[in-house]
C-alpha cells in the first residue's frame, strides 16, 4: 500500500536523493511519465479526434494531428444511427440486474457457508470452486444450449436479462471473495447478537453487512465492469436488435457504417467506463490486488 | 425466529419446565433448524451454478458424443470429434492459438513485470501512472479493438503506426492484412488492453518484500541486477508463476481480437483460433456437436496443461 513508501525498496531513498542517484531519477520518472501519457493517453486522443474527422480526412497521408475540419455530427449520427440510446440502456439495465443478483444471492451463500455452515455446506463450497478451474470459453456452447432450453422447465432464456443475470450469480471468485472476507468476522460477535435473539437474517444485515462494506465495493465494481466488458455471451443470448448490448451494437453495425462512425460509437461506449474508473479507481485498483487473481 | 434455549443449562430449570428439555435434543434442534436456515441462504446460488455452471459441464461431455438433427438426437460415438480434427482448420488454429499464446507470454508477463519493478522505485506521480496502466483494462474490447482495426493498424500509410514507423524512417507494414504480422498485431492489441491488471498485482506482491533484505543483500555489495535477481525475483516467485499460468490459461481463449481485428479467420486463416472455431462450428456451421466435442478437447488440454505445470513447480521447491 501506498503509505509505506518509507520501507525501502530496490534502490534505497537515500541514494535517490542526491547526486547522480537524483539526476538518474528524475530524467527516468519524467521519461515513463511521457512515455505511459503517450501510450494510454495517446490512443484515446487519437480515437476521440479520429472520430471527428471527415471520411476523406480519416484517409489523408499524413494523418492530421488535429481534425481540420471538425465534424461533430458524426457523434450524432453514431447516436442516432445505432440507436445508441437503447444500447446504452440496455447495457446499463443488464449490469444493474447483475450487481443485484450477486449481492443478494452470492452474499446470502456466503454468508450460509461462512457462518451458518450447514452440513454439506463444504461440499457445496468445493463444487462452486472446482468452476473456477474451466476456462469460460470451453463452456460457451453447452451454456448456450441450456440456456435456449432450460432443463425442467423448458423456457428460453434467450433475449431475455436472466440469461445474463442467473448467470452471473453462479460466480465462485465473489462467493470465494465474501466467505474469506466473512471467515474473518469474530465468531464472538455473532454469537453475541445470537444471545441478544437476533435470527440469522438479522445477524446478516445488522452486523455482516455494515462490516463487509469493502468487499462489497469490490464485488460490485467487479459485478458491473464484467457486465459491461462482457462480449460473446451477451451477442449470443441478446440477439434481437433492441436487447443487444453497446458492444454487440457497434460489431453488429460495423459492416455496413463508415469508419468515423463506428469509431464515434467506440468513444460513445467508453464513455461510462472511464467516468466509472475515475470515480472508483481507489477502490478498483485495491480491490484487484486485496482481492487477489482475477484477469 | 429466536431460538431461546439456553445451551448447558438443565439442573435447575428442569423442575420448573412442564416438559424437561432434553439439552441434548435442544441443541440437535438449533443445529436442524441452522441447517436449514443455511440452506435457505444457500438455495438462489446453488440453483444458479445448477444451471449455468455444473450442468452445462456435464451437457458439454455427453453432447459431443451426441448429434442432434432435425430435433433427433443420437449417440455417435467418437464422430463429432473426428469431424473436428478433420476440420482443415484445426491445425491451423491450435497453431495461431499456441503462436498468440507464446507471443502475449513473452510480451504480456516480461513487460508488466519490469514496469511493476520500474514504478515501485518512483516516489513520484505513482498515482497517476498506475491510473494509466490500468485505463485500458476498464474499456469495452469491442472500443479498443475498432480503435486498433480502424485507425492504428489502417494499411495504408494514414494509419497511426504507418505513419510513426514512416516518421521515423523504418519499413510500414500491412497489418492485419499481412499474414506474418496479424498474430503480432492482435498480442499488442491485447497486451495494450490486459496488462494493467498484472503490473498491479505485480506491484502489490513487490510491495510486500521487506526492505530488510535489500538492505542486507545491498551491504553484502549486491548491485543493481543481483539485488534483482537475488531479492526481488525469489521474493515474487509465487505469485510470478502462479499468473504465468493464469495468462496462459487466458491468453488460449483468444477469440474478440480475432473476430474483430481480422474479421474472424484473417486472411489465409492466419488470425483462427480455437475459440473462433467452436464459435464457427457452433453458429455457422449448425454444428453444436462439433463445437462441443472442441471445447471438451480444450478443456482437457488446458486442465492438463495446468496440471503438468502445477506438477513441475511442486517439484522445484
Amino acid at each position: 500500500m501506498a503509505h509505506q513508501s518509507e520501507t525501502r525498496s530496490l534502490v534505497s531513498f537515500a541514494q535517490l536523493q542526491r547526486g547522480r542517484g537524483k539526476v538518474i531519477y528524475w530524467t527516468l520518472l519524467t521519461v515513463v511519465v511521457i512515455a505511459f501519457t503517450l501510450v494510454f493517453i495517446g490512443p484515446l486522443y487519437w480515437m476521440i479526434t479520429g472520430a471527428l474527422k471527415s471520411s476523406p480526412e480519416l484517409a489523408q497521408t499524413p494523418p492530421t494531428l488535429w481534425p481540420a475540419d471538425p465534424q461533430p455530427e458524426n457523434y450524432s449520427d453514431a447516436w442516432e444511427r445505432l440507436d445508441l440510446a437503447k444500447l446504452l440502456f440496455n447495457t446499463f439495465y443488464y449490469a444493474v440486474g447483475a450487481l443485484v443478483f450477486q449481492l443478494v444471492l452470492d452474499t446470502a451463500a456466503a454468508y450460509a457457508l461462512s457462518k451458518l455452515r450447514p452440513k454439506l455446506g463444504n461440499l457445496i463450497l468445493g463444487m462452486m470452486l472446482a468452476t473456477l478451474m474451466i476456462p469460460a470459453m470451453v463452456l460457451i456452447i453447452p451454456q448456450y444450449v441450456t440456456v435456449i432450453d432450460l432443463p425442467i422447465l423448458h423456457i428460453s432464456l434467450i433475449d431475455s436479462p436472466f440469461s445474463i443475470w442467473l448467470p452471473a450469480v453462479a460466480n465462485a471468485f465473489n462467493i470465494f471473495l465474501l466467505k474469506r472476507f466473512f471467515d474473518s468476522i469474530p465468531e464472538d460477535l455473532m454469537s453475541a447478537a445470537r444471545m441478544d435473539g437476533a435470527g440469522s437474517m438479522r445477524t446478516l444485515w445488522s452486523i455482516v453487512l455494515p462490516i463487509s462494506r469493502p468487499i462489497l465495493g469490490v464485488v460490485s465494481i467487479f459485478a458491473v465492469t464484467a457486465v459491461w466488458k462482457d462480449f460473446l455471451w451477451p451477442k449470443l443470448v441478446m440477439p434481437s436488435p433492441e436487447t443487444r448490448t453497446i458492444s454487440v451494437g457497434i460489431y453488429a453495425f460495423s459492416g455496413g457504417t463508415p469508419q468515423n462512425v463506428v469509431v464515434a460509437a467506440a468513444v460513445i461506449a467508453a464513455i461510462p467506463t472511464i467516468v466509472f474508473f475515475l470515480i472508483f479507481q481507489r477502490s478498483i485498483m485495491s480491490g484487484l490486488t486485496a482481492g487477489g487473481l482475477k484477469e | 425466529m429466536a431460538i431461546a434455549t439456553v445451551p448447558g443449562a438443565g439442573i435447575d430449570v428442569g423442575s420448573q419446565a412442564p416438559a424437561p428439555v432434553d439439552p441434548r435434543r435442544a441443541r440437535r434442534n438449533r443445529r436442524l433448524k441452522d441447517n436449514l436456515t443455511g440452506y435457505a441462504f444457500l438455495i438462489g446460488a446453488v440453483i444458479c451454478f445448477a444451471f449455468f455452471s455444473w450442468y452445462p459441464m456435464v451437457r458439454g461431455v455427453v453432447m459431443s458424443f451426441q448429434r442432434t438433427r432435425a430435433g433427433e438426437t443420437t449417440w455417435v460415438g467418437w464422430d463429432n470429434y473426428e469431424r473436428i480434427i478433420n476440420d482443415p482448420s484445426f491445425w491451423t488454429a491450435w497453431q495461431n492459438t499456441l503462436y498468440f499464446t507464446v507471443l502475449a507470454l513473452v510480451a504480456g508477463y516480461a513487460i508488466p513485470f519490469f514496469l511493476a519493478v520500474l514504478l515501485n522505485e518512483f516516489r513520484h506521480a505513482k498515482g497517476y501512472l498506475r491510473i494509466l496502466i490500468y485505463l485500458p483494462v476498464m474499456l469495452p474490447p469491442a472500443s479498443a479493438l475498432f480503435l486498433f482495426k480502424y485507425l492504428a493498424y489502417d494499411p495504408s500509410d494514414a494509419g497511426l503506426f504507418n505513419s510513426i514507423l514512416k516518421g521515423l524512417g523504418l519499413p510500414t507494414s500491412q497489418w492485419m492484412q499481412s499474414t506474418d504480422m496479424t498474430m503480432p498485431a492482435m498480442v499488442l492489441a491485447s497486451t495494450w488492453m490486459n496488462m494493467g491488471g498484472a503490473v498491479l498485482i505485480y506491484l502489490a506482491s513487490l510491495q510486500n518484500i521487506p526492505g530488510e533484505l535489500y538492505e542486507a543483500a545491498e551491504l553484502d555489495g549486491a548491485g543493481l541486477w543481483r539485488r534483482i535477481t537475488n531479492v526481488t525475483i525469489p521474493q515474487t516467485k509465487l505469485i510470478l508463476s502462479l499468473m504465468a499460468m493464469l495468462q496462459v490459461v487466458a491468453t488460449m481463449q483468444l477469440f474478440i481480437e480475432p473476430l474483430i481485428l481480422a474479421n474472424g479467420a484473417g486472411s489465409e486463416d492466419s488470425a483462427t483460433s480455437v475459440v473462433y472455431l467452436i464459435y464457427q462450428h457452433g453458429f455457422f456451421q449448425n454444428d453444436l456437436n462439433g463445437a462441443a466435442a472442441l471445447g471438451v478437447i480444450m478443456l482437457v488440454a488446458l486442465i492438463g496443461f495446468s496440471a503438468v505445470y502445477a506438477r513441475l513447480n511442486a517439484q522445484q521447491d
